[in-house]
């Protein structure tokens, strides 16, 4: 089974290499080949899986070899209950944007004097570089794939790392007409949030005399004096906290995800911020519990922020794919509070809140991008009457704004739902109070999904949806978008779908925490 | 599983399913869409009425989800209400969708109308046999959704999609109270079974502050669903929805919903003296408001959504002072009566040609049967004996008559006295309504009979508006007290010490319900005011029968008709300070958060630049000098280290 393990990361990176170095569409149907076998592969990974001893980590199944003898660095991989959720979210994702790239290639911009950067290119163009996007997004699947199974903290970093420039590429070339701002502000901001990273690594790793995190997670910060610890925490929660993005490090996603091109946008916002949320997880909360317990308040304090900020400003949002990206704070704030009780129940409604949340916006990601790709426009003020035009269309983008409004029985219910509660549980004043406010925020989000829906989907069709073409769905988009359809109705039904695979680890990961 | 456990599963599960399935089906195809809907549903109320006569309880659960700390289940908890409600909810979901058949002939988007009404439901039978509380939770919101989806189906009426989003609104604002309630029993009772929150009130684990903080927010979402004031201004905005979607949802069910929830977990509420007073307090301003908001209508469907309001503040008030039993059976005879009203008034809008009774007036000619089944439904309403109302509304007013040792008796006083107003109040507007509509000279389009598919459901709900309170009068054969809806829940006798005040309440109340035990005197001053009601209605109408009767109002008139301006309430203190908030944190985010980044990038290029020119301000021959020089340095290091 480790060799699934492998496989998973191999087979995008060659896969990535294929894709660039064939032909235009050879190139393209080879990439969706890769990552429909690193699905396959990732699935199959649930399959004969061992209990993995009895640590606070407990890998179905690892690989563990020298890296860098001298230092101590090993290469240590390993998947269990909490990180195979997102590996198979990750490798779904890149799936459905593959294939969906099959279809549609983004034209990319262009930067010529005198012409208006946001025009299309000419068709060849945009035909001839479909295979290095393909290749793009599966080498970012590799950088994703690497931070969810990494054992190693430097490993761990190193895959953190290789995300950014592939991401830099995909909004800079194929983005809107701002994507050089937008995809610089991206890097820039996420480099910072790196170096903090690596000196948060450098000093847990440096103290503790370990890298391995499965060795730090069980000592549970035994051997780190509580400064170190706290300075630690700050500095990996810092870190993370950019990339989930927690309110007020956040004003780099809507540029990114509004300029991004439609498949930049879903692997952005249904994976990519995650490694942000898990590895504050498994990494800072792990290596350095005792600094989370300190700095909790303030981690809640900020969450409970970021989803009344989202929602506000989601109140007043006039694009269609800003809002969206406004909504990701709030949510990402719902799965960050949840971190923040530091309790049982807060960790499996943030782990499940992750994936719903990648299953809901990556859908209406997906959703606003065809629509944008039709209308030519994304301002709420220019759209509406879709449901009399393209009535498909906007039934599923009421399914997946009702969904992402937390409805009770769709996905995203059960992660703002028991993040109430687990803030409640946690009991004090403060956290009372962050109960109410992340329930008022619940509200919010309803508030402001439901203007979305009014603005675009009813009413008399405006000029732009009226001339929209084509009005029904294309095969490709029902192929890619079912999936995330079935599997949000699926896992808010049966929310054990991903509970089930989480409970343990999280209760091993508890009690250390709690120690 | 046991046959009874069966039939529980299959009441939600199957419209449930169907719903999913329908939502499937292209709009072309009527038929399919049609056979499903109705099928599904028939199958619900087969099972429902299955388990009314197999008259044994269900208790079945499985866990749906381990959350750390705690789980969800999944299950069902049929008691004899429970059963009676969901046969009420599967009669008035078959018959609204055999009615829209026919009502929504010709309307291209049938098939998906017809999914979300199976949808709505399977939401509202869960609410009804759920055994868990985040699982009637689930209920609960789908219910709101479909309304919301129903509500907006209508894309001729500029109104429908504003009226729509407001009913989801104002009753999610609701339930942010409803999700803490549960959150504050789940957390302290370490469960969310309905069973086991009830068992730890009992035991003390659940503290008192607790269970009374939990209650008073529960009845937020409750006065959301319930539409009680002051959350109760969406509902007759909410009529901007198709006709046969009123009768099922905004008059049938879901707005029973809150008033159920709030019997399911009785117990607990008997046991907050202070819940119950603020559920009163709720009752009593809600039930005149809504009467008085309802004599001024000149829209017959407004008329009967402000009817609608203060009816099921009678069932709160019920529930206010201790008569759980006298609630249930009120929301029963309203069920039927209310749905039939609906109904009829769709047959008379299909007729007329528009909802305002301004342009209506002498149809009883055209339409013998809608005239004669709607004015058994208005009949009812008044509390006419020996009409289903009467007997219902009687229930709740001698409940308030006689109160209990559980709650204070200044609410039983005002619960009385509301409730006798609203007696009288309710007489003049149904009259009014009666006479206006079909009576008079004609001042629209004449009446003609509507399609067999919608008057035949019109006759089937008039025989339980008329002989449903007659019920009241029978002998339970299962159980010993009188009153067919009159029962002993099982789950108060074997959680309750007998020494608590819910024990006592619960006797109290299980003896004293029922037809013949109603207080002669109280029954007389009641029917002495619908006379002195029906009687006003009629002789200001006589004076001149094509004016509007509300004139007599005067300039309350149009207070009332505006129902007390609430909504410029709502809208000042609430829909604009949010807004103006979302404003300001939108200028915020922009222009501090985001500006302090844009700041600093700006900042470190400027600083870069001028770093850059200090570096750049060095004459051209300087730099080739330290370049030389540098070389010649090397070149030495170079020799020099090799020889």
């Amino acid at each position: 089974m480790t060799v699934l393990l492998v496989a998973t990361l191999a087979v995008p990176a060659v896969g990535a290499l294929a894709a660039a170095l064939l032909p235009d569409r050879t190139g393209r149907v080879v990439g969706t080949v890769a990552a429909a076998l690193a699905f396959l592969a990732s699935v199959a990974l649930a399959f004969g899986r061992a209990s993995g001893g009895h640590g606070a980590i407990r890998p179905w199944h690892q690989l563990d070899l020298p890296w860098v003898p001298s230092l101590d660095l090993r290469f240590h991989l390993g998947v269990d209950g909490i990180s195979w959720p997102l590996v198979v979210l990750t490798t779904l994702l890149t799936l459905l944007c593959c294939g969906y790239t099959m279809w549609r290639v983004p034209v990319p911009g262009v930067d010529r004097p005198g012409v208006d950067p946001g025009a299309p290119a000419e068709e060849a163009v945009s035909g001839a570089r479909g295979r290095y996007l393909v290749a793009l997004l599966l080498v970012i699947e590799v950088g994703i794939l690497g931070v969810f199974e990494s054992l190693d903290l430097v490993l761990f970093f190193v895959f953190f790392e290789v995300v950014l420039l592939p991401m830099y590429a995909v909004i800079a070339v194929w983005g809107g007409a701002r994507r050089r701002a937008a995809a610089t502000k991206f890097v820039l901001y996420t480099l910072f949030g790196s170096v903090l990273l690596l000196a948060g690594v450098f000093v847990v790793v440096a103290q503790a005399g370990t890298a391995d995190l499965v060795t730090l997670t069980q000592r549970g910060g035994a051997g780190l004096g509580h400064g170190t610890q706290v300075l630690a925490f700050a500095l990996l929660a810092l870190a993370f906290a950019v990339k989930s993005p927690l309110w007020p490090l956040h004003t780099w996603l809507p540029d990114a995800h509004t300029e991004a091109p439609t498949v930049g946008s879903v692997v952005l916002a249904g994976v990519l911020l995650k490694m942000g949320t898990y590895g504050l997880l498994r990494v800072a909360v792990g290596a350095a519990p005792a600094g989370a317990r300190t700095l909790a308040p303030v981690l809640g304090i900020l969450a409970t922020a970021a989803i009344l900020v989202g929602a506000l400003v989601c109140l007043r949002q006039t694009e269609l794919k800003r809002l969206i990206a406004y909504s990701s704070v709030g949510h990402m704030g719902f799965v960050l509070l949840g971190i923040a009780t530091l309790t049982a129940t807060g960790f499996q409604a943030a782990l499940v809140g992750n994936v719903a949340h990648g299953l809901l916006t990556g859908l209406l990601f997906f959703l606003a991008g065809a629509l944008k790709d039709r209308t030519h426009t994304g301002e709420l003020s220019a759209l509406g009457g879709l449901r009399e035009i393209a009535p498909g269309l906007a039934g599923l983008l009421g399914f997946a704004a009702i969904g992402s409004l937390g409805l009770p029985g769709l996905a995203g219910f059960w992660g703002e739902f028991f993040t109430v509660y687990a803030a409640v549980r946690h009991g004090g004043p403060l956290w009372m109070v962050l109960a109410v406010l992340a329930a008022v925020g619940g509200a919010l989000a309803a508030a402001y999904f439901l203007r979305l829906l009014r603005r675009v989907t009813h009413g008399p069709a405006a000029r732009a949806v009226a001339d929209l073409r084509p009005p029904g769905l294309a095969g490709v988009e029902v192929a890619a978008w079912s999936p995330l359809v079935l599997l949000a109705l699926a896992v808010g039904l049966v929310p054990s779908l991903v509970l089930a695979l989480t409970a343990a680890p999280v209760h091993a990961l508890v009690t250390v925490v709690t120690r | 599983m046991s046959l009874p456990t069966v039939l529980a599963v299959l009441l939600p599960a199957v419209p449930g399913a169907a719903g999913l399935a329908g939502l499937l089906v292209r709009p072309p195809a009527r038929r399919a869409a049609a056979a499903l809907g109705v099928t599904a549903t028939a199958v619900a109320l087969a099972a429902a009425a299955a388990l009314v006569t197999v008259r044994q309880d269900v208790v079945a659960s499985t866990t749906l989800a381990d959350l750390g700390d705690v789980s969800v289940h999944v299950g069902v908890r049929v008691d004899p209400v429970a059963a009676v409600v969901a046969v009420a909810v599967g009669v008035v979901a078959l018959l609204v969708q055999v009615y829209s058949v026919a009502y929504l002939r010709g309307d291209d988007r049938y098939a998906p109308y017809a999914a979300q009404v199976s949808l709505f439901c399977a939401a509202m039978l869960t609410v009804v046999v759920a055994s868990d509380l985040v699982q009637l939770l689930v209920g609960w919101e789908v219910m709101g959704i479909c309304s919301y989806l129903l509500i907006g189906h209508d894309r001729t009426l500029p109104e429908a999609p504003a009226a729509a989003v407001k009913a989801f609104l104002v009753t999610r604002v609701g339930d942010v109270g409803f999700w803490l309630g549960v959150v504050l029993l789940g957390t302290g009772a370490g469960s969310f079974r309905i069973d086991d929150v009830i068992r730890a009130a009992a035991s003390g684990e659940l503290s008192h502050a607790r269970v009374t903080a939990a209650c008073l927010l529960l009845l937020a979402g409750v006065a959301g669903k319930s539409a009680q004031f002051p959350l109760h201004t969406w509902l007759p905005d909410a009529m901007a929805g198709p006709t046969p979607i009123s009768a099922l949802i905004h008059a049938a069910t879901m707005v029973a919903a809150g008033i159920y929830v709030v019997a399911r977990l009785y117990p607990l509420f008997l046991s907050s003296p202070a819940a119950l007073t603020v559920l009163g307090l709720m009752a009593a301003v809600t039930m005149l408001l809504g009467a008085l908001a309802a004599t001024a209508q000149d829209d017959i469907k407004r008329v009967l959504a402000w009817s609608t309001v203060s009816q099921l503040a009678y069932m709160a008030g019920a529930l206010a002072v201790g008569s759980d039993q006298a609630a249930i059976f009120h929301l029963l005879t309203h069920a039927a009566f209310k749905a039939l009203l609906f109904l009829a008034a769709g047959s008379v809008i299909h007729a007329a040609g528009t909802n305002l009774m301004s342009r209506m007036g002498g149809l009883r000619r055209g339409m013998p049967v809608t005239f004669w089944t709607m004015t058994i439904g208005l009949a009812a309403l008044a509390g006419v004996p020996p009409f289903a109302g009467f007997w219902s509304k009687e229930s709740v007013l001698d409940a308030a008559a006689r109160g209990t040792p559980s709650s204070p008796a200044p609410v039983h006083v005002l619960v009385l006295v509301a409730g006798l107003a609203t007696v009288a109040v309710t007489a003049w507007y149904v009259t009014r309504l009666w006479l206006r509509t079909f009576f008079g000279a004609r001042r629209g389009a004449a009446g003609h009979e509507p399609a067999r598919a919608m008057w035949v459901p019109l006759v089937l709900l008039a025989v339980p508006a008329v002989g449903l309170g007659v019920l009241s009068l029978l002998r339970n054969p299962a159980r010993t007290e009188f009153g067919w809806f009159a029962y002993t829940p099982r789950h108060y006798a074997e959680y309750l010490p007998d020494n608590t005040i819910l024990a006592t309440a619960t006797r109290h109340g299980g003896a004293s319900f029922g037809g013949p035990d109603l207080d002669p005197l109280i029954v007389a001053i009641s029917l002495v005011l619908t006379a002195a009601g029906v009687l006003g209605a009629y002789l200001v109408w006589r004076r001149d029968t094509a004016a509007e009767p509300a004139r007599v109002l005067g300039r309350a008139g149009g207070l009332f008709a505006a129902g007390f301006r609430l909504d410029d309430v709502q809208r000042a203190l609430v829909v604009r300070p949010v807004q103006a908030l979302a404003t300001a944190v939108w200028l915020g985010d922009a222009r501090v958060v985001d500006g302090a980044v844009t700041d600093t990038a700006r900042g470190t290029r400027r600083l870069g630049r001028g770093l850059a020119r200090l570096h750049t301000g060095l004459p051209g021959y300087l730099t080739a000098v330290l370049a030389g020089a540098v070389l010649l340095g090397l070149v030495a290091v170079l020799v020099g280290g090799v020889r």
